[in-house]
């Protein structure tokens, strides 16, 4: 008898004390995982858990964002509470809005005004705060400081032509010494990486954005066909032909290790570039993208939001650390450390961010006035829309279609998946 | 009265025995009912329907809307109004003719060598299992690897041969890119061809051969009119798994190579249309097409070359 109620009290102890150890709740934080992006997410989410005494797990992701739309659309469509929190992309409001919390009712519309009020309006679906501006990011191109000044160029290139150009001088120079260098890397694989800098070639030549604000297709210009023309040009002559087959990462690995003159890519990039044992540490300049004949430089919109799944099982907790990752003071350190893009203006003038990453201050502009995907516009058809577009931009790459060919049967899928409209 | 009693005990013994074995088989039935009936179903229905999991509360009931539709403008919007889709099938069926005609002439020859009595024949038997064994994903991923332009062997091997140019890579070329991924499936299932067709050559007799000897038949001879024929059944067998396989074949090329027109599987335009574009209802109509070819496909087989089960 004694030993009985000596096991219930033990039992009923441990009980207790395991319930006041499960005072906080374990949160699933789908973050990032491209470049330094996973060990960023984790260092923030810490210090959350540390100071409100919750737990964060956070998921491995799949690297490519056509590839982490696909899984969260399963999980989503399931109404699963699998995940808490989601890192969602810019173009994602439009599609995924109806399974998201609106954040509006958690976070105080003064913190939510600090940040850029065209994200804040891409994130406001029907009226519904679906995600917090996380980061921003917009196409840049980077370029090896030391090759042009051995080259004998002074800044980087203003135009295509300019780039094609500068980059082929270098190539042949360099393939005496190095048979692996090559003058241009980009994002040329079939996905939403293509469609990105596909948009910015097309923009820069003045050829507008695939689907205009009242939702005429306008892909099918002349403007754009000149475009295809130039970047169909650098595949295998300054670009290696296998181009065809990266993404952001695959370059990111050939122009880190040494073997590229110049590479388009997202600001990542650079902080990935200037860590330890990298083959181009303090080599790295960064410029807005070149122009293409009569027009102006044109950068895609990318950036990053948080968002809480609506089927939650702690929405409280969940926006918190939504609240928490997205604040002035984790965007500061997350731009120091890894050069994310802060969404909230006023750390584009802090001396700490801009001792860090110089090349923000220069390329405000740039951020600012990227051009937008036709996600808004095109709505739950955006997917179908992008992928048609990169499709196409791919068999021009690959010299399977002429850009004349491409651009006008893209037209009429593009009208086809548009069907009775928007 | 002309059954006997004895008769009518026996039909009801049997007929006992059916009932029993109708309940032992049921949970059987009924798994098998939820496990695979079901999503059939479902899916012959969904295809019927307008369904987008993201925008639309409940699957609309459109008819043959997903098959065949044309707009007044004469857009056509029906899968089989669709390129991409037809390309889709081009591409699977070139992927599905070449690679198992060369896995089954390659296993044929891999089977005969470990069939004759050659030394180390069952350690032989147990390495060229290790393609197959190895985890799709797993195999794909290191052929993705081996094809990279700046680091892949395969790249520059071929870089050096002089058969690719510089950052070049066989999967980067839109020409050889599906023949490329037809080498990483043969790599892979080979040994399950081999394995099927060395179980079939060990199930004939020695004797016949001692017989042929005697009949003074040489080896060619002996292949051609014993092994091949007493082969063919299990033969058949083989190519109507690896023939289904292939047609379904969708991890492979999508890791290796990504989503590109040039090599875009039936099913993988499946996973596109249904889960990247999340129309559920669109991509059940392809998968319902899918199983039509598949089905096909097996008619063929098995009423032309007469291939009994049992």
């Amino acid at each position: 008898m004694k030993k009985a109620l000596a096991l219930i009290t033990v039992t009923a102890a441990c009980a207790l004390a395991n319930s006041a150890h499960a005072a906080g709740v374990t949160l699933t934080f789908a973050c990032d995982s491209v470049g330094s992006g996973y060990n960023e997410c984790q260092k923030g989410a810490n210090a959350w858990a540390k100071k409100t005494g919750n737990t964060v797990k956070l998921v491995q992701v799949p690297k490519e964002t056509d590839q982490r739309l696909a899984l969260y659309q399963q999980q989503l469509g399931a109404r699963a509470s699998d995940v808490d929190v989601y890192m969602i992309d810019v173009v994602w409001p439009g599609l995924i809005s109806q399974h998201l919390l609106d954040l509006s009712k958690y976070i105080p519309q003064s913190e939510v005004a600090q940040h850029f009020p065209a994200i804040v309006k891409n994130n406001t679906v029907n009226g519904k705060l679906v995600g917090m501006p996380f980061f921003t990011d917009a196409g840049v191109l980077y370029y090896r400081t030391d090759l042009l000044a051995k080259y004998g160029y002074k800044s980087a290139p203003k135009t295509w032509d300019e780039l094609a150009e500068m980059a082929k001088k270098i190539q042949d120079g360099e393939r005496k010494a190095n048979s692996k260098f090559v003058g241009f890397v980009f994002q040329g694989k079939n996905y939403e990486g293509l469609t990105c800098d596909a948009l910015e070639w097309i923009s820069s030549f003045g050829g507008g954005s695939i689907v205009d604000a009242s939702g005429k297709v306008t892909i099918n210009n002349p403007q754009a066909v000149a475009a295809l023309k130039a970047a169909q040009g650098f595949v295998g002559s300054i670009a290696p032909s296998a181009v065809t087959t990266y993404g952001e990462e695959e370059a990111r690995n050939v122009w880190q290790a040494g073997n590229a003159a110049f590479m388009r890519n997202w600001p990542y990039a650079y902080a990935a570039g200037q860590a330890e044992g990298s083959a181009v540490k303090g080599k790295i300049g960064v410029a807005a993208l070149p122009a293409g004949k009569g027009g102006k430089p044109a950068a895609t919109l990318g950036g990053w939001q948080l968002a809480v799944n609506a089927y939650s099982k702690h929405p409280k907790e969940a926006a918190d650390l939504v609240r928490y990752m997205t604040g002035a003071q984790e965007q500061k350190r997350r731009a120091i450390e890894a050069s994310y893009n802060p969404t909230i203006a006023s750390l584009y003038k802090d001396q700490g961010v801009l001792k860090a990453v110089p090349f923000f201050g220069s390329l405000y502009n740039v951020f600012t006035n990227a051009v937008a995907r036709p996600a808004t516009i095109t709505g739950s058809k955006y997917n179908q829309v992008s992928d048609a577009f990169s499709t196409a931009v791919y068999s021009v790459l690959t010299k399977k279609a002429q850009p004349e060919a491409a651009l006008s049967s893209l037209q009429s899928q593009i009208n086809r998946i548009k069907g009775r409209g928007w | 009265m002309t059954t006997t009693p004895r008769a009518r005990r026996t039909r009801s013994l049997a007929a006992t025995r059916a009932r029993t074995a109708l309940w032992l088989l049921l949970p059987t039935l009924i798994v098998l009912a939820a496990v695979a009936g079901y999503p059939l179903l479902r899916t012959i229905y969904l295809s019927f329907t307008e369904y987008n999991i993201n925008t639309d509360a409940a699957p609309k009931w459109i008819g043959l809307g997903n098959y065949w539709f044309t707009t007044e403008d004469g857009v056509g919007l029906g899968v089989l109004q669709i390129p991409e889709w037809w390309q889709s099938v081009w591409n699977t069926v070139k992927f599905t003719g070449v690679s198992v005609l060369l896995e089954t002439v390659l296993g044929l020859g891999l089977a005969l060598i470990l069939n004759s009595k050659i030394r180390a024949r069952g350690l032989l038997r147990t390495a060229i299992l290790v393609p197959w064994a190895i985890p799709t994903v797993v195999s794909a991923q290191m052929w993705n690897w081996m094809y990279n332009d700046s680091f892949g062997i395969l790249s520059e091997w071929g870089q050096k041969l002089g058969v690719l140019q510089n950052g070049q890579s066989f999967i980067s070329n839109p020409d050889t890119a599906l023949w490329a991924l037809v080498a990483v499936d043969v790599w892979k299932t080979t040994p399950f061809m081999a394995l099927l067709l060395l179980a079939g050559l060990q199930s004939i007799p020695s004797d016949m051969y001692e017989a042929a000897d005697v009949d003074g038949a040489n080896r060619w001879t002996q292949f051609w009119r014993l092994t091949l024929p007493l082969l063919t059944p299990a033969m058949l067998v083989a190519l109507i798994f690896r023939t289904l396989d292939a047609l379904r074949v969708f991890d492979m090329p999508y890791i290796v190579k990504g989503n590109a027109p040039e090599v875009m599987t039936m099913s993988m335009y499946a996973r596109q249309e249904m889960i990247q574009n999340a129309q559920f209802g669109l991509g059940s109509a392809v998968s319902i097409l899918i199983f039509l070819v598949i089905m096909i496909f097996t008619v063929i087989y098995v009423t032309s070359l007469r291939v009994k089960f049992d």
